[in-house]
Parts: C-alpha cells; sequence; structure tokens
C-alpha cells in the first residue's frame, strides 16, 4: 500500500531519485542564459513555455563537479511552494515505485548530507532520495 | 433567497459608498453651508442603508437609516451643523466600516450600535433621548387604490392575455425595524409573479417608512393567489398577506370617487429602480491570476511578433509585412489595454488619509495640513493592495514625530499649521511615493545614540556611517527615537515593518532630513509586470536589455578618451565626468576566442534621478519592447539584475537594473 512514486536519474554512476508529486516535467536541454553573480551551482535561467526557470547544475549542487552535456542530459522540472526550479541530470532512467519497506533512513555515520531523505533499494539498486526543500535552501555565503 | 453571489458586490459598493462619504463630509466641514455636499451624503447613506437592509445586516443598516434622519434633518435646514454632530456622523462612519469589514471577513456584520444610535436620535430631538421610533409623519389610512387611465388601460390588456388583478395587503410584523427593506422584499417576490401597478402609499412613501404596519398593492399576475401568498409569507418578518382578485369595474368606481378627492394625490407605480440610477460606469470583477493568465499569454503573442518583423523585414513580401505593421500596430493597442486593466490610480489608497490625518491630527492635538499629490499616478494593482499599510505607518510617523507641537511650533518661528505632503510620480521605470513633512528633521545625534544604546551599531561603526545610513537605522527592529510611548506610533515596531514591506514589493526606502526643515521619506517602486521598451546590447555573446526609461544616450569613444579618476575609470561627456561600468567585468562575462576587438567602445550613459554612469558594452543591437518577467522566487536579489525576457529566438536575456550602478 505504502508505495512511495519516485522518478529516479543519474548524475554520473550513481542513483538519485525525487518524489513524484514535486516533479513538473522532463525537459531536454534548451539554450540556457547565464545569470551574473548567481551562485556558481545556478546554470542561469530557461525559456520554459513562456516562463522564466532557473536551471540548477545538481552534479555541482552535490559538490559531484560540473555536468557536462551530452545527449542524454535532462532537466527535470519541480515545483515546490510556487517555485518552479530544472535539475540538470546526466540521464533520466524512469519511474519507479517503491515500497516504504525498501527505503532505508540514511545512517549519519556514513552519509551525514542534509540533501539526502533516504536510500531506497529497488530491485538491486540504490537509489538516493533527495530533498527538494533542502536543496532549494540558500546557501549561506 | 440567496445573496451570497451579491455579497461581493455589496462590499465593493458599500466601500464605495463609505468613501464617498467620508470624502464628502471632510468636504463638509471645510463648508458646512454647501447643500450639495450634504446631499451626495445623503444619497450614498440611504444607498447603503437599501443595500444593507436587503442582504439582511441589521444593525448596519438601522444605524444608516439614524445616520440618515439625521442627515435629512441637515438637509432640509433643521439642524446646524456643529463640530460634535460632525464627529458623532464620523464615529458613524466609522463603525460602519468595521462592520464592513467583518462581512467582508465573513463576519456578520453585528456590532453595538445602540451608543452612536443613541447620540443620533439625541441630535434629532434633544428633548426626548432613547425613543426609537422615527417621527412619524401622518400615516396614509386610506385602503382604496387609485389607478389612472392608463394603468386601467394596462390592465385590460393584461387581463386579455390570461393576467389576474389581484389587491394585497401586506402586513409586517410590530417587531420589524426596517419596515422599507421588509417592503422591497416584498416587492421583488411579487415582481417574481408579475407586474406592480399601484402600491398604496405609493412607493417612495413606502421607502420612507411613512406606513403603518401594512401597505396594499395592485399585481398582476398569471399566478393563483395561493402560490403568491405563500411566496409572500415566506419572507421573514410578514405577518399576513391577504390576496383579494380585483375587476377591472371596482377599480374604475374608486377611480371616480378619487377624481372627487382632489387632494388625494395619485402616485404613479414602481420608481423604486429609478432609485438606483445612478452614473456609473459598468463594471465587472475580474480575478487577477486570469488578467495575469492574459497577460503570459498575451506576452508569448509579443515575442512572436517580434519574429514574424524579424521574417518580413528579412524576405520583404509586401503583403506580409502590411500583414505584420497591423498587427503590431493592433497588439500596441491591446498591449496598452491589458496593462491598463492591471494598473490602479494610487487615488484609491491614497483617497483615505485625509480622513486620517485629520483624526490624528485631532488626537494628537496638531494642525495639519495634508497635501496630496500625482494621485493619478498608476500602479500595479497587486503593489497597491500592499502599499496602504505601508504608508499608515510614515503618515503617522511623520505626524507623530515628524511634526513638532504647535507651541513649539511658534517657539521655532513656522506656521502653526503643519504641512504633510504625500506625492507619487512615476520616473523610469519605477514609481516613487513620497511621505514629507515640515516639522523638526530627524536628529542624527539622537537617532546614533539610540542606535548604540540598542546596540544595532558598534562604536566603530557609528564612527563612519552617513547621515543616510544613520537615519536608516530607524528602520531596524526595536527601534524608537520618541520619549514617550505614544499610541499613535513610537513603539518601535512600525518602521521595520515598513522597510520590510516595501522590499517584499521589490522595492527600497530612502529617507531625506534636514534638521528643523522636516524630513522626506521616499518610497521607490518597480512597476512590476509590464512591457518594457528597452535596448538590447552585447556584451561578448551575451545578451542583456537596458531599460530605455533610464538610458539618457548612447554614445561611441575610442579607448583614449578613458581617464581615470581615484582608480575609477571615467569620460567626459557633455561636460559631465561620467564615470564607467564595464559590464563584462561586473557580470563575469566569460571572453569569446576570436572575438573581433572593436576600434570604439559603446557607451550607454544611463541616470538615476541627476547622477549618472555610463555602461560599456561591446555593440547595440536596436530597441525591442520586452515583457518584464521575474527570475523567479530561487533567484532573487541578483546584483543589478531586475528580471529577465524572453527574445524573439525564444532565448532568455537578462535585464538590467542600471539604479544599482549609481549609489
Amino acid at each position: 500500500m505504502d508505495m512511495l512514486k519516485i522518478v529516479a536519474f543519474k548524475i554520473g554512476n550513481e542513483e538519485y531519485g525525487f518524489d513524484i508529486n514535486q516533479v513538473q516535467s522532463i525537459e531536454r536541454i534548451q539554450p540556457i542564459t547565464r545569470v551574473p553573480n548567481a551562485p556558481a551551482f545556478v546554470k542561469g535561467v530557461m525559456n520554459l513555455r513562456g516562463n522564466v526557470t532557473p536551471i540548477i547544475d545538481l552534479s555541482k549542487k552535490l559538490n559531484l563537479g560540473e555536468t557536462q552535456f551530452t545527449e542524454s542530459t535532462r532537466i527535470i522540472m519541480t515545483r515546490l511552494e510556487e517555485i518552479e526550479l530544472g535539475w540538470i541530470v546526466d540521464k533520466t532512467s524512469d519511474c519507479l515505485d517503491v515500497p516504504q519497506e525498501a527505503l532505508e533512513t540514511v545512517s549519519s555515520t556514513v552519509l551525514n548530507r542534509e540533501y539526502f531523505s533516504s536510500i531506497a533499494k529497488y530491485e538491486g539498486r540504490l537509489i538516493i532520495l533527495l530533498k527538494l526543500e533542502e536543496l532549494m535552501k540558500p546557501e549561506i555565503t | 433567497m440567496d445573496l451570497n453571489h451579491y455579497l461581493e458586490l455589496f462590499i465593493e459598493e458599500s466601500k464605495e459608498h463609505l468613501q464617498t462619504i467620508n470624502d464628502e463630509l471632510l468636504k463638509l466641514e471645510a463648508e458646512p453651508e454647501n447643500l450639495t455636499v450634504i446631499q451626495e451624503i445623503f444619497r450614498s447613506a440611504h444607498t447603503l442603508k437599501g443595500m444593507a437592509g436587503s442582504m439582511g445586516f441589521e444593525d448596519l443598516a438601522s444605524l444608516t437609516h439614524q445616520m440618515e434622519n439625521v442627515l435629512d434633518m441637515l438637509r432640509n435646514a433643521k439642524l446646524k451643523i456643529t463640530s460634535e454632530i460632525m464627529d458623532c456622523i464620523f464615529q458613524c462612519v466609522d463603525l460602519i466600516e468595521t462592520m464592513v469589514d467583518s462581512i467582508e471577513q465573513g463576519g456578520d456584520g453585528k456590532a453595538d450600535v445602540s451608543e452612536v444610535v443613541m447620540k443620533l436620535e439625541l441630535i434629532q430631538d434633544p428633548s426626548r433621548a432613547g425613543h426609537l421610533n422615527p417621527i412619524n409623519r401622518e400615516a396614509a389610512a386610506t385602503q382604496k387604490l387609485l389607478v389612472d387611465e392608463y394603468q386601467l388601460s394596462v390592465i385590460d390588456e393584461a387581463k386579455k392575455t390570461g393576467n389576474h388583478l389581484y389587491q394585497m395587503t401586506i402586513t409586517l410584523d410590530e417587531k420589524c425595524i426596517m419596515k422599507s427593506v421588509r417592503a422591497y422584499m416584498v416587492f421583488q417576490a411579487a415582481e417574481e409573479f408579475g407586474e406592480i401597478i399601484q402600491t398604496q402609499p405609493a412607493v417612495d412613501q413606502i421607502e420612507e417608512e411613512n406606513f403603518e404596519q401594512s401597505f396594499t398593492l395592485l399585481l398582476l399576475s398569471e399566478s393563483g393567489i395561493q402560490d403568491i401568498q405563500k411566496q409572500l409569507l415566506n419572507i421573514s418578518e410578514v405577518k399576513e398577506v391577504i390576496v383579494i382578485e380585483k375587476t377591472t369595474q371596482e377599480l374604475e368606481k374608486n377611480r371616480k370617487s378619487a377624481a372627487r378627492d382632489e387632494g388625494n394625490p395619485t402616485q404613479s407605480n414602481n420608481n423604486s429602480s429609478g432609485e438606483k440610477k445612478k452614473p456609473r460606469s459598468k463594471s465587472i470583477r475580474v480575478d487577477i491570476d486570469k488578467l495575469d493568465q492574459l497577460m503570459n499569454l498575451f506576452s508569448e503573442l509579443i515575442i512572436d511578433r517580434g519574429r514574424l518583423e524579424q521574417i518580413s523585414r528579412s524576405s520583404q513580401i509586401l503583403e506580409l509585412s502590411e500583414t505584420v505593421e497591423h498587427m503590431t500596430r493592433i497588439s500596441t493597442d491591446l498591449q496598452g489595454l491589458i496593462l491598463n486593466m492591471r494598473m490602479v490610480p494610487v487615488e484609491q489608497v491614497f483617497n483615505r488619509f485625509p480622513r486620517m490625518v485629520r483624526d490624528l491630527a485631532k488626537e494628537l492635538d496638531k494642525k495639519v495640513h495634508l497635501s496630496v499629490a500625482g494621485e493619478e499616478t498608476e500602479l500595479d494593482r497587486t503593489v497597491i493592495d500592499e502599499i496602504g499599510d505601508p504608508l499608515v505607518h510614515l503618515l503617522r510617523n511623520a505626524l507623530d514625530h515628524g511634526l513638532e507641537t504647535t507651541e513649539e511650533r511658534i517657539a521655532a518661528g513656522k506656521p502653526e499649521e503643519g504641512n504633510v505632503l504625500l506625492k507619487a510620480y512615476t520616473s523610469g521605470n519605477h514609481v516613487f511615493i513620497e511621505v514629507a513633512d515640515d516639522g523638526k528633521g530627524i536628529n542624527r545625534d539622537k537617532v546614533l545614540h539610540k542606535g548604540l544604546e540598542r546596540g544595532i551599531v558598534s562604536q566603530e561603526e557609528a564612527k563612519k556611517l552617513t547621515d543616510q545610513q544613520v537615519y536608516s537605522l530607524i528602520f531596524s527592529s526595536g527601534f524608537s527615537t520618541a520619549d514617550t510611548i505614544s499610541d499613535i506610533s513610537g513603539r518601535g515596531v512600525g518602521l521595520d515593518v515598513v522597510k520590510t514591506k516595501i522590499e517584499s514589493l521589490g522595492g527600497s526606502i530612502m529617507i531625506q532630513s534636514t534638521p528643523g526643515k522636516g524630513s522626506i521619506f521616499r518610497i521607490q517602486l518597480p512597476l512590476t509586470l509590464s512591457i518594457i521598451l528597452s535596448m538590447l546590447v552585447k556584451v561578448e555573446e551575451e545578451t542583456y536589455a537596458i531599460p530605455f526609461s533610464s538610458i539618457v544616450e548612447i554614445t561611441k569613444i575610442t579607448k583614449e578618451q578613458i581617464a581615470t579618476i581615484h582608480g575609477q575609470k571615467v569620460i567626459q561627456f557633455r561636460g559631465q565626468v561620467v564615470p564607467l561600468v564595464f559590464l563584462k567585468e561586473i557580470f563575469h562575462v566569460p571572453s569569446v576566442e576570436n572575438h573581433f576587438a572593436g576600434e570604439g567602445l559603446f557607451i550607454v550613459i544611463v541616470k538615476r534621478g541627476e547622477q549618472t554612469a555610463g555602461l560599456v558594452v561591446d555593440s547595440v543591437l536596436g530597441q525591442q519592447e520586452v515583457v518584464l518577467k521575474s527570475l523567479g522566487g530561487y533567484l532573487n536579489n541578483i546584483y543589478a539584475i531586475s528580471g529577465a525576457t524572453i527574445l524573439g529566438n525564444g532565448e532568455v536575456a537578462l535585464i538590467i537594473d542600471s539604479n544599482q550602478f549609481i549609489q
């Protein structure tokens, strides 16, 4: 019963996921306009059907280095509390129904990153679920 | 009757009427002899009463009723206007306002009106305090209904088409306070069945409650007696409904007897609708969201238009370019219209201030003259809704802290009456609202001292602060320089709230102050969500838009013309030294290889107030109307970027806020 629907995607060789309720759409790369003096992980802004939407390099945000654009690079659009954002990922894999039992809370000793909510173990894959609200918090500079 | 969907209309209109009453009352206070002003107030009060009654807000209706009585006496010169009466009416209006507010917030609009009602009654009849019934003039006693020739022919005509003529006598409950309202509801209900031919007493008499417990009306209807009776009895406080079918002959007889009795005036029916015929432009209410959507769709259209223009220019097909030109003209009009729909004159906010200042001045025992200027300045509706509270704070502050007491003013050799100026104007793509007073100004040392005391600034910081910085200390939370805490302001909560609010609207606030001369609080607000004419410029490979409104001139210089003053690169331009801002450096634009370095530099000269700066760009693409879009809630406060726009090719260009280059 307690299924969690997630959108799974890849950054490098690691698999991550967003709660599907927060995901609006998945887009191909379009021209992105750089925003000067914005945080480094903000790739820029993009025209998404008439709306100017900030695009964030998720890999950079997670300190995994800058994303190199390839054919499979996608942007996952999310929406949380009226704010729409796009997240650049290397590749989107699929949508999954993960039972609650398959979720493991991130033990603070192994991964003490505030961005991770839990790890889903699904058919041998390990998917790190991201906390969108934490990712969206402005960084203290 | 389901009144819920009339509620919004009721609230809206009530507010309008209250505003009129307030405005006119202030006028009346200035010129108490002016009868037309009283007439105006009376009319609004009367409509208000009617509306409140039909919506079933009894307290509101009875209060307005008493107020109306007083106004009526003033109108007929039975009373002389005194400041007591004025205060009482003002108090009454305030109470009505509270009630309407309560209704708006989903309350029942009930309030204790007895005190004010008592006062009003005392004014009407000082000898007879506390008596509830209004002066009942001689009530019409005859039950005979009189019809004229024309009405008879109407009745005859109607009978041929199967209508019946009913004489109905409606008796209201003794406890019914708003008889006219109930009567009105009866009329409404009766009109559902057919046509009201005649009433006894006449409609205007009924409206003024010049009848005892019952009244009679003639109704033409196809429905049966029982249906009508049942429906009318459903109205609350209707005690009894007697319906009798009438023949024309009986009426004819009545008419003849009436002809002899010349003293009895015959009144034609149903002019209750005439009462509402006020010259007011028709309007509908539209959800702001819908306007936003419209705006969004329209901006897409603008983008396409830009693209079409490009195509027509390059293809050089005459027919196409003609069509595109036509479309351009139409869409320009359309654009003006859409923007206009969202724009509201600040008047809407300003017009409640004269009243507020009057009350406040009385309370503070200061003589204050408020001048309002630029109330026609328009602002986006969303901003209008938010700007009221901050302005109230600022005005209160000006009156309470800014202006001296009358004695102090006389001692300082100033006119007794203090001046407060509320002014709005547009400059560039910003709207400014100023609250200026000619009071004592801000005491720099006092503010600084307080700031140190409250630990808002440290000793070292304090030494380096400019006047402007010191003044802005008063916007810090928990700051108040008033020696005593007053009811009006001075709890140290006001001004920091003001600042937060203004900033949340994307604006800023500045203070100018001269000791002994007064201070000016200047609010700068962006014209949010609008289409602006801008100049598209290129820096390396990036395109930026600079709003036309802030551009003075565009010029081309050679590198040799650049001089340096104290490390700052400047040029001399038309006798002025203009500091240069290299966008490439400020925006950290990545260099593109093989970039063709031109001979000269394009300088876009921008202004902010009196000051100028030169923005150095690589090339100028041309002007274009762009739709200002926000960068979204995530990217706020990006330095010198006020928003973004979508270009003809679908790409996003950032809009430069050149004000930030000029401090």
